[in-house]
């Protein structure tokens, strides 16, 4: 297994082995999922309070269909641990943590430096995404942020 | 025009110093080129057969005079004096060295410009109407919206590695001048029956290797809905787009497998869902965008008369100029077509001459068009003759817009990577054949060449349509005809066998043949073709 090499949460990170979509809502005791880029992450809607860990695989870096499940989930409320896995670079980092991915196992590791400047890049953003930042419209116009972000 | 505030200069700020961290990077070896390709083409930065090509993002077409003049600086500085304005109504420069694009995005930057996202799997620089703000027959200046788009798709975080790229144009005139609906997604703001703006989409138009009109997905969105639509039709493809194969990845391909009916259901399904999540921009912002896009300080009462005296004026006037909607105003045209040129190619001094003109003339303001000529949004016609002067001490006075001389090319295999046949010779080949005269009598005939199948030449919306390929080693070129954008637009058939680079200028001048001898009355080309079909046309050609 992979390492995770970055984690921006609190709460201990959860040992078990994640099984397949298609399997998950059969496994009643599995906390643990692995989203492959063709699987349907909305599958897991019916089973969010059971679910403590969602790995999305990027089998390569280029395929962007992680980034709409993850939002996808963080959308319906979840609420558990969202980690990039795979093919995930530093450059993508940003984007990723945007779409509400809160850890990260990359194939290769990324220098912590270079990390933590592009976790760090943007000042502001034009979206909202639910990662809980202001868009730079919402600024722009004294705006709360009311998007459905529920990590708080 | 817009004007950046604090929070997109720091955009593009940030992007330049992100994108010179990521060359540093490539350059010393800790970024290899397979993961640095989509990071600098999100950056408009390709590699070319001889160098790098830089595409520099000109949202919706409109430039002040101060960019303008950077683009000419630009050219001056980092490349070999010439610039070469795109059928996404960009500009490129040829011959660019990968370690000094941060320097140039850098300038970019200095005039609230950027390379953002004008090449890549992701959303592109969006289009609009050539004319926007200045034609009598718009609904309302469809450039805000466009604006807001531009903002809301910059850095999308869920959108930057799509199944393929995503073109979007918007436009507020039932004349389509910017080939709406042969775009990912065509937006026309529209007026429902309560009076109310909103916004109808189209989706899955595009050319490359299987041409496609954009059907109609949803007649009416009201305008505070605009980007969570958006975000719906994206977030649906982004999901179910293909991505086995490259040829069948843009979203035509979905929406023709899925059928429109399913693919409106899924974004209908996707929409209602976003809608509960707050993120539409307040309607404040679409209202503090509007003003920097308001009418200039026109002169009332400004003289509509022109002193038509001197002909080759006259001429120019009436090919290369339109109505405007104030009086005593005019829409001019500089076209990049001189003959046996390179269609869309300016020098770094005509790219700052034509910058002074429109400090001078136009309210600062210029256009690209799609067809890749240079527009004077706002000119008086008092002032119309004297402008007119300069451009013609500085060969920009080329009276052939719309006509057969006014071709878009691609850069072809002179360029390209991709390309399979070269279109620059062509393009200069059929524009020395047909005489002024000859084009008058010919009259409007949209003429567009792509070098190979990806169709950056617009092959299939031409009337006459040049497609060339490879064949065994040697370029070979085929013919299509009856291709149209705008409001009514067709693609175009191909005639039958291709031809070598002389046999297709033969070609060329044989259809023409065939439409002189079988015009009726005020017929266009694309007219009497429409009327009399391929075979009076195939006859000629092949016979």
């Amino acid at each position: 297994m992979v390492e995770t090499q970055f984690r921006f949460r609190d709460d201990e990170p959860v040992a078990d082995p994640a099984v397949t979509v298609d399997s998950f809502g059969d496994q009643t005791n599995a906390a643990a999922v692995r989203v492959e880029p063709g699987d349907d992450a909305r599958e897991l809607l019916p089973f969010l309070d059971r679910l403590k860990l969602v790995e999305v695989n990027f089998p390569a870096f280029t395929d962007g269909r992680g980034y709409s499940a993850a939002r996808i989930l963080r959308e319906a409320g979840y609420a558990g641990e969202l980690r990039a896995v795979g093919a995930v670079f530093v450059d993508q980092l940003g984007h990723l943590r945007r779409c509400g991915f809160d850890s990260f196992a990359p194939n290769a590791a990324i220098d912590p430096a270079d990390a933590e400047a592009a976790f760090n890049r943007w000042p502001d953003v034009y979206q909202a995404t639910g990662d809980g930042r202001r868009p730079i419209w919402a600024k722009r116009h004294g705006h709360e942020q009311h998007s459905n972000d529920q990590r708080g | 025009m817009y004007k950046y505030d604090q929070y997109d200069q720091a955009m593009v700020d940030t992007r330049v110093e992100e994108f010179r961290d990521q060359v540093r990077r490539r350059i010393d070896g800790t970024l290899a080129e397979e993961q640095f390709r989509p990071l600098r083409l999100q950056n408009g930065l390709y590699l070319q057969l001889h160098a790098y090509m830089l595409r520099v993002a000109v949202p919706y077409g409109t430039l002040n005079s101060t960019q303008m003049r950077m683009l000419g600086d630009i050219a001056d500085k980092y490349d070999r004096g010439y610039g070469h304005f795109t059928t996404r109504q960009n500009i490129q420069y040829n011959w660019i060295k990968l370690e000094e694009t941060p320097d140039i995005l850098a300038d970019l930057a200095t005039v609230e410009m950027h390379a953002i996202q004008t090449s890549g799997n992701c959303i592109r620089n969006i289009s609009s109407d050539q004319y926007a703000g200045a034609s009598a027959d718009e609904l309302v200046d469809p450039r805000p919206y466009a604006e807001l788009l531009r903002q809301w798709s910059s850095f999308h975080p869920e959108f930057l590695s799509l199944p393929r790229k995503f073109k979007v144009a918007v436009i507020a005139s039932a004349t389509d001048r910017a080939a709406m609906r042969l775009h990912d997604i065509g937006i026309e703001i529209v007026k429902n029956d309560a009076g109310e703006i909103g916004a109808a989409f189209y989706a899955g138009g595009g050319m490359g290797r299987t041409p496609m009109i954009a059907p109609l997905i949803n007649p009416f969105v009201p305008i505070d809905q605009l980007i969570t639509y958006s975000e719906a039709c994206l977030r649906v493809y982004n999901r179910y787009g293909r991505r086995d194969n490259k040829y069948k990845a843009r979203i035509k391909i979905l929406v023709h497998e899925l059928g429109k009916d399913e693919y409106v259901r899924q974004v209908d399904e996707e929409f209602a869902h976003l809608l509960t999540q707050g993120i539409e921009p307040p309607l404040a912002e679409l209202e503090r965008i509007k003003p920097f896009f308001a009418d200039p300080a026109f002169e009332a009462g400004a003289s509509d008369d022109l002193d038509r005296s001197d002909p080759d004026f006259a001429l120019w006037v009436d090919r290369n100029c339109h109505a405007h909607k104030q009086p005593g105003y005019i829409i001019a045209t500089v076209s990049l077509k001189p003959v046996g040129g390179i269609p869309g190619d300016a020098s770094a001094d005509q790219i700052r001459l034509m910058a002074d003109l429109a400090r001078d003339y136009s309210f600062d303001e210029l256009r690209v068009t799609h067809a890749q000529n240079i527009v004077f949004p706002h000119v008086r016609k008092a002032d119309l003759h004297t402008l007119w002067q300069k451009l013609d001490a500085a060969g920009l006075s080329t009276a052939n817009l719309d006509q057969i001389g006014d071709i878009i090319a691609c850069p072809g295999l002179d360029y390209c990577s991709l390309a399979n046949a070269r279109s620059i010779p062509v393009a200069q080949k059929i524009s020395e054949r047909f005489t002024p005269a000859k084009s008058d009598e010919i009259g409007e005939l949209k003429l567009k060449i792509s070098g190979c199948i990806n169709a950056c030449g617009h092959h299939h919306a031409g009337h006459i349509g040049i497609l060339g390929v490879d064949k065994k080693g040697i370029e070979n070129y085929q013919l299509l005809l009856g291709g149209c954008e705008g409001a009514d637009t067709s693609l175009g058939q191909i005639t039958g066998p291709g031809f070598s680079e002389d046999g297709i200028v033969d070609a060329v001048e044989k259809a023409t043949e065939v439409y002189l001898a079988n015009k009726q009355g005020e017929e266009r080309f694309l007219d009497t073709y429409r009327r009399i079909g391929m075979a009076p046309f195939k006859e000629a050609i092949y016979g």
